[in-house]
């Protein structure tokens, strides 16, 4: 008995209903990819829409995982069913992954919550997409919020993070100067930022670096623009401190984002940014085939003899088959 | 070969701290080219059947060094029955061989014991899901 076998919209169903093998199959289909994967997020699709995404992010070791954990349980005291996407990196060499989330997300035996482990399969194209369709599906079978962990480095990971609602990065004392801080990538993304295992030497240095990287923020206007600035809660998510004020500021986030109107602008560039990689990877997947076609196999011979350039193939077959 | 990613949970069950073994049997999956969902040390037959449910997974591997094999073994088999995953097990670890047949018997798919090379763990970990997919 193959699960991939059992029919898509009855497997829709079930999840829908909270059957939660349902779900963890559906999700397995999404991390495949394909036509199938797609009718998955297309159902999805139609039924999502309210949940707060939220980004968990920052570097390997720095406790996502673990403040993830105490984010779950306090959301889930106060009525919420967490959703948690956890994105680890596959071997490059070989393919296969370690996902050791759930370790640090303990203790949440009999709590409503549901966890899966993601891992990144090589192809940053396939998790661009199966990121966002996963969490439709969370969303679609009522999951709210919907936390997406992932390691703060590559493209995607900050894609990731960057259109979620609420993107927490998680730093720890000794990641570096003030230098690092204003660099660009992650940190400009960040809507709260925690310094985690707070006990350890430098963590005052940390949260002053990051403060002062506000304050340019503030001093270019940035701040005004978006009416916010981004807190910075001390923590230690192994002991449990500054969970709740996370906790807080998530939703005073997602309180600021409905009252400026912002939500809208974010999912919107969600949506965007889904569509676009969608696009890219539909002309990107035929490229090869193209190539085989007569249109194809005459501009490499083109090349060949040097009567054009590779450049110059590239723009005469896509404008060639763009108007089709 | 394998037509798909195979998604294998491994965890110590009960009361057992000895999980250098278990780490080491990861590092191999993994460099199989499998995706190990690690959920370590004191974990319960619900937490690991909550696990499975919610990772879509393809096997399960427990690895035991306290001699509780014979208890923990079939209340996991009978765990997994009860929710109705039909997910191979396969125990690993200390675990004398004349205790192998009642594991079997109990519905363990295999067991592997000391001294079993990285090519035995995936390939018996291999066999025993196509063994299932094919069932």
């Amino acid at each position: 008995m193959n699960s991939s076998q059992e029919p898509i919209p009855q497997l829709f169903k079930s999840a829908l209903s909270g059957e939660r093998r349902s779900l963890g199959k559906l999700l397995t289909v999404i991390e495949r990819g394909g036509e199938t994967a797609d009718t998955v997020a297309g159902l999805a699709h139609q039924k999502a829409g309210s949940a707060h995404v939220v980004g968990v992010t920052g570097a390997p070791g720095s406790g996502k995982s673990t403040l993830t954990g105490r984010l779950i349980d306090l959301f889930s005291k106060t009525g919420y069913k967490t959703a948690v996407l956890a994105v680890d990196p596959s071997s490059p060499l070989t393919g296969g992954a370690i996902l050791g989330d759930r370790i640090r997300m303990d203790d949440l035996a009999g709590e409503d919550c549901f966890i899966r482990s993601m891992a990144t399969r090589g192809h940053s194209g396939g998790l661009a997409l199966a990121v966002p369709a996963a969490i439709q599906i969370f969303d679609a079978v009522g999951y709210n919020p919907v936390i997406i962990e992932t390691v703060g480095v590559g493209q995607v990971e900050v894609d990731v993070a960057g259109t979620a609602d609420t993107t927490v990065v998680v730093v720890t004392p000794g990641m570096g100067d003030a230098v690092q801080a204003n660099k660009a990538g992650l940190l400009e993304v960040a809507d709260i930022f925690v310094v985690n295992k707070a006990d350890r030497p430098g963590a005052n240095d940390a949260r002053r670096d990051l403060e002062l990287m506000l304050d340019l923020g503030h001093v270019s206007g940035l701040e005004e623009k978006t009416g916010y600035r981004p807190p910075i809660i001390m923590a230690n998510s192994l002991e449990g401190t500054g969970s709740e004020e996370t906790l807080k500021a998530i939703k005073g986030h997602a309180e600021h984002l409905k009252k400026s109107g912002s939500i809208k602008i974010r999912q919107k560039q969600r949506i965007l940014m889904e569509i676009q990689n969608r696009i890219e990877i539909l002309i990107g997947s035929n490229a090869k085939e193209v190539l085989e076609t007569d249109l194809g196999i005459a501009n490499i011979e083109a090349v060949l003899n040097r009567v054009i350039s590779p450049a110059e193939a590239a723009k005469l077959i896509v404008n060639s088959i763009l108007n089709d | 070969m394998r037509n798909r990613q195979y998604r294998v949970i491994l965890a110590k069950l009960g009361l057992d701290g000895h999980d250098r073994g278990i780490k080491v049997v990861a590092r191999i999956l993994r460099d199989a080219g499998m995706e190990v969902i690690y959920l370590g040390l004191r974990q319960t037959t619900g937490s690991i059947v909550a696990a499975a449910e919610e990772e879509d997974a393809d096997a399960i591997g427990l690895s035991m060094h306290n001699a509780g094999h014979l208890t923990l073994g079939p209340k996991m088999t009978d765990a997994l029955q009860e929710a109705g995953l039909d997910i191979p097990l396969v125990i690993g670890g200390i675990v004398p061989d004349e205790d192998v047949e009642e594991l079997i018997n109990s519905g363990v798919a295999a067991v592997l014991g000391p001294g079993a090379s990285a090519e035995e763990v995936v390939s018996t970990v291999s066999a025993a899901i196509s063994a299932r997919d094919q069932a």
